[in-house]
């Protein structure tokens, strides 16, 4: 059983990173959960979602000690790294965290989602970019799940950047 | 032989409960007839309120459902969404109309339901023997303001013809009273026209008809006509408030 | 038919659609919102009505009138908006009117929280509305139960003549999960005492007035007769692990996914534990705890102390009932859980 959570500013696209991961487990026959943090929170604020991926049934989808976390800014880095499961990984934006983790006892894996995505002509991809990051350290799903899962969890008019998005996925995947 | 006074077949043979001089039997008689002269009675859904004419549902020889307190738009909302072929109309008192049921009227108007609202105006709550109503006049006495209702502790009456018609939904509104035989048909006329306005799918229609209560306002049957007459049709000014079929003729002038 | 992942709220609305409902009556509150918004979009394509009602209070009327009219109809709302409900509910419950009414429970009281909570449990099946009356009342605890329980609520409705609630929570009905839609077809039920226009019939009426006592009481015990057939045949549940079990949890909807991690966590350290889930609240199961007399037990719960009255009832005094919750939005872990196990059976070494 893998135990995530995804977190960042509203708008930068944490809820469906966490739909797809859990849209490409729920493809490869896993059990799948996902859970938002939902209410006004969601908007502007900080905002995050529990994904849990497992071979048996699963219990409560709420994650409190996650093997891995993503964060996308600097409030949900302070939030969550004292969570992560000792051994676990934590990848961090560091693009818009102007901190270093400050747990030894874990795998950290620090990445300029914003700015890679930036290259690629929209920072609104910086998800696949981290998503990519976590999938390197953390093969949960594969590449070709995600790719799949995108045309089910992007709406209709987001299908032609559906590459693009691929692309910056793949970009984190080769990042060292 | 002519026979001069026969029921019509929209109504029941069931004997009214309502009390002697209570116009509420002569309304029901003027919504069968309006019912049966546009040949809708089996077509027609007919929805009951808690009032004094909470047995409606007895009275009335077609569908009937009978609703909670003030809730009958939103009921006749329901069915007539589904069964919109239907012809829909609710029968409410001032109290439950425009108190507890405020809100729910304001909307179906608003939306421009396409139902019939025949509403009556008794000045009065009936059935619980006689408290203020929402259009109880100034002054008025009744169990609940003693010493007759005051501006200080109870606010105005509501006028509520006048305060639909002011809702782009609305499409036929006219208020008539009961007060003497011409005044009755002339009441016939605009409830009919009132299910007219449904069966041409031009939206919300509303009949507010003034009517007494003798008994609660401790007066005989002909002292309440006439208090009707000279009270209540000065504060609540018959006519039609609204009719948007003129007003498209109009507009074609 | 594929999995596909959703929404606990949205695959509730796809079923109640594909169970037939053909009106929609609601108003917006979190965390029901998908429900509204879905039937919004997908409705009135498939053959029904949609409408946003000027309140709660409206919302139910209005599936009063379309249930008299014999069309399967649904509403939805979140505690506070049950409160309004409730008036309409005890009328439909009293005019026999099959209807299909959805809580996804937020916490209260009052305004309260927009988080998950468990506390309309007393609401929903000892009557919450005036007058002698029962709901049927399933608590789903899966994606894949919103869908199920929301079909077979509306074949229950109809087979019973009798509104049923859907108890869920603002975890259920927010969280995402794989569901399969089932190709059954729903229950084809006549309904001659519709209001749908007198042709060709005698005048059908829906109401639920009747002063005089002697008939009242005939229409009271006919329901009375009506709700004891229900509890016959109509119970449901689910055991897990319970078998060889020492201590029995008892837990619905979200809190049985948490206490059903427990379980899994107490037996890894050899512990005799199981979990009865109730999943029609009424009628309750009582049957699962009459088999386990004797025993300990321990109710999970996100409220007061509500389900628990309902499992004092059932163990009769035959075997402790211990108790364990958590308030105001907050979901229970399964560690507290096995703490309070652990606490139980050997006796305050799990601290
Ligand atoms: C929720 C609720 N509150 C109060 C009542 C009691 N009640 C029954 S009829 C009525 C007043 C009805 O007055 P009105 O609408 O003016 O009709 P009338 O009896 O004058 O014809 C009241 C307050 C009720 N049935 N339901």
């Amino acid at each position: 059983m893998t135990e995530i959570i995804i977190a960042g500013f509203g708008g930068q696209g944490v809820l469906v990173m966490g739909q797809l991961l859990a849209n490409a487990g729920m493809l490869e026959g896993k059990e799948v959960s996902w859970y938002p943090s939902y209410g006004p929170e969601q908007r502007g604020g900080t905002c995050n979602c529990s994904v849990v991926i497992s071979a048996g049934e699963i219990g409560s989808p709420i994650v409190s000690e996650p093997d891995a976390v993503i964060v996308m800014n600097r409030p949900s880095l302070d939030r969550f790294e004292p969570a992560v499961k000792p051994g676990g990984i934590l990848v961090y934006n560091t693009t818009l965290v102007d901190r270093a983790p400050e747990r030894s006892d874990i795998t950290a894996i620090g990445i300029p989602a914003t700015a890679v995505a930036d290259e690629l002509g929209n920072s609104r991809i910086a998800n696949m970019v981290a998503l990519g990051a976590f999938l390197k350290a953390s093969p949960v799903v594969s590449p070709e799940s995600i790719s799949r899962s995108l045309e089910r969890v992007l709406s209709q008019r987001h299908h032609h950047l559906i590459p693009l998005n691929m692309q910056a996925l793949e970009r984190g995947r080769a990042y060292q | 032989m002519k026979q001069v006074f026969q029921r019509p077949e929209s109504l029941t043979d069931v004997q009214m409960h309502y009390c002697p001089g209570c116009t509420h039997g002569i309304i029901h008689r003027l919504v069968a007839e309006a019912i049966d002269d546009l040949g809708v009675r089996e077509s027609a859904i007919g929805v009951a309120s808690v009032g004094c004419s909470v047995f409606a549902y007895d009275y009335f020889n077609c569908d009937m459902q009978q609703a909670a307190h003030g809730r009958a738009p939103a009921v006749a909302t329901g069915i007539k969404r589904v069964l919109p072929d239907r012809i829909v109309f609710t029968y409410q008192g001032d109290g439950d109309l425009a108190s507890i049921g405020m809100a729910e009227i304001v909307h179906a108007a608003a939306r421009g339901e396409n139902i019939t609202v025949v509403f009556i105006n008794n000045a009065i709550y009936g059935m619980t023997s006689g408290q203020m109503a929402p259009t109880t006049l100034l002054g008025q006495k009744t169990t609940t303001t003693p010493q007759g209702r005051s501006i200080e502790a109870n606010g105005y009456p509501i006028r509520v013809s006048e305060l639909l018609a002011t809702l782009d939904g609305a499409a036929y509104i006219e208020r008539v009273s009961t007060h003497d035989p011409k005044h009755v048909r002339q009441a016939g006329r605009a409830i009919k026209k009132a299910f007219q306005t449904q069966l041409e799918g031009r939206g919300f229609a509303l009949v507010e008809v003034l009517s007494t209560c003798s008994v609660n306002w401790g007066m005989t049957p002909q002292e309440a006509l006439d208090w009707m007459r000279d009270n209540m049709v000065p504060y609540y000014p018959l006519g039609v408030y609204k009719d948007s079929a003129r007003k498209e003729e109009a507009a074609h002038d | 038919m594929a999995k596909v992942l959703m929404k606990g709220n949205e695959a509730l609305a796809e079923a109640a659609i594909r169970a037939g409902c053909r009106a929609f009556y609601g108003y917006p509150i979190t965390p029901q919102n998908e429900v509204p918004s879905y039937m919004a979009q997908n409705l009135p394509e498939r053959g029904g009505v949609y409408l946003q009602a000027e309140s709660e209070v409206s919302a139910i009327n209005m599936v009063y009138g379309a249930a008299g009219c014999g069309v399967r109809v649904m509403t939805s709302s979140s505690s506070p908006g049950l409160s309004l409900k409730m008036e309409g509910i005890s009328y439909i419950a009293a005019a026999e009117l099959p209807c299909v009414i959805v809580n996804v429970m937020r916490c209260g009281p009052g305004l309260g929280g927009i988080h998950p909570g468990q506390g309309d449990y007393f609401q929903a099946v000892k009557g919450g509305g005036h007058g002698d009356y029962r709901l049927i009342v399933l608590a789903p605890a899966s994606v894949q139960e919103m869908a199920d329980l929301t079909f077979e609520a509306f074949d229950l409705a109809d087979k019973w003549r009798n509104p049923v609630m859907i108890l869920a929570d603002g975890l259920l009905g927010q969280m995402m999960e794989p569901v399969k839609f089932s190709q059954k077809e729903p229950l084809a039920v006549e309904k001659p005492w519709a209001t749908t226009g007198a042709r060709g019939r005698r005048p059908n009426t829906v109401n639920t007035l009747d002063i005089v006592p002697e008939s009242l009481e005939r229409r009271n015990y006919a329901l009375a007769d009506k709700y004891s057939r229900i509890a016959q045949s109509e119970t449901r549940w689910q055991e897990y692990k319970t078998e060889d079990a020492d201590l029995l949890l008892a837990a619905y909807g979200t809190s049985a996914r948490v206490a059903r991690s427990a379980v899994d966590m107490a037996r890894a350290e050899g512990l005799k534990v199981g979990l009865i889930r109730p999943i029609s609240l009424w009628p309750f199961p009582s049957e699962p705890f009459e088999r386990h007399h004797g025993k300990e037990f321990l109710v999970v719960e996100m409220s007061m102390g509500q389900l628990v009255e309902d499992v004092r009832l059932a163990v009769n005094g035959q075997g402790t009932v211990h108790f364990h919750n958590r308030l105001g939005g907050m979901v229970p872990t399964p560690r507290e859980v096995l703490v309070k196990i652990k606490d139980i059976l050997l006796g305050g070494e799990g601290q």
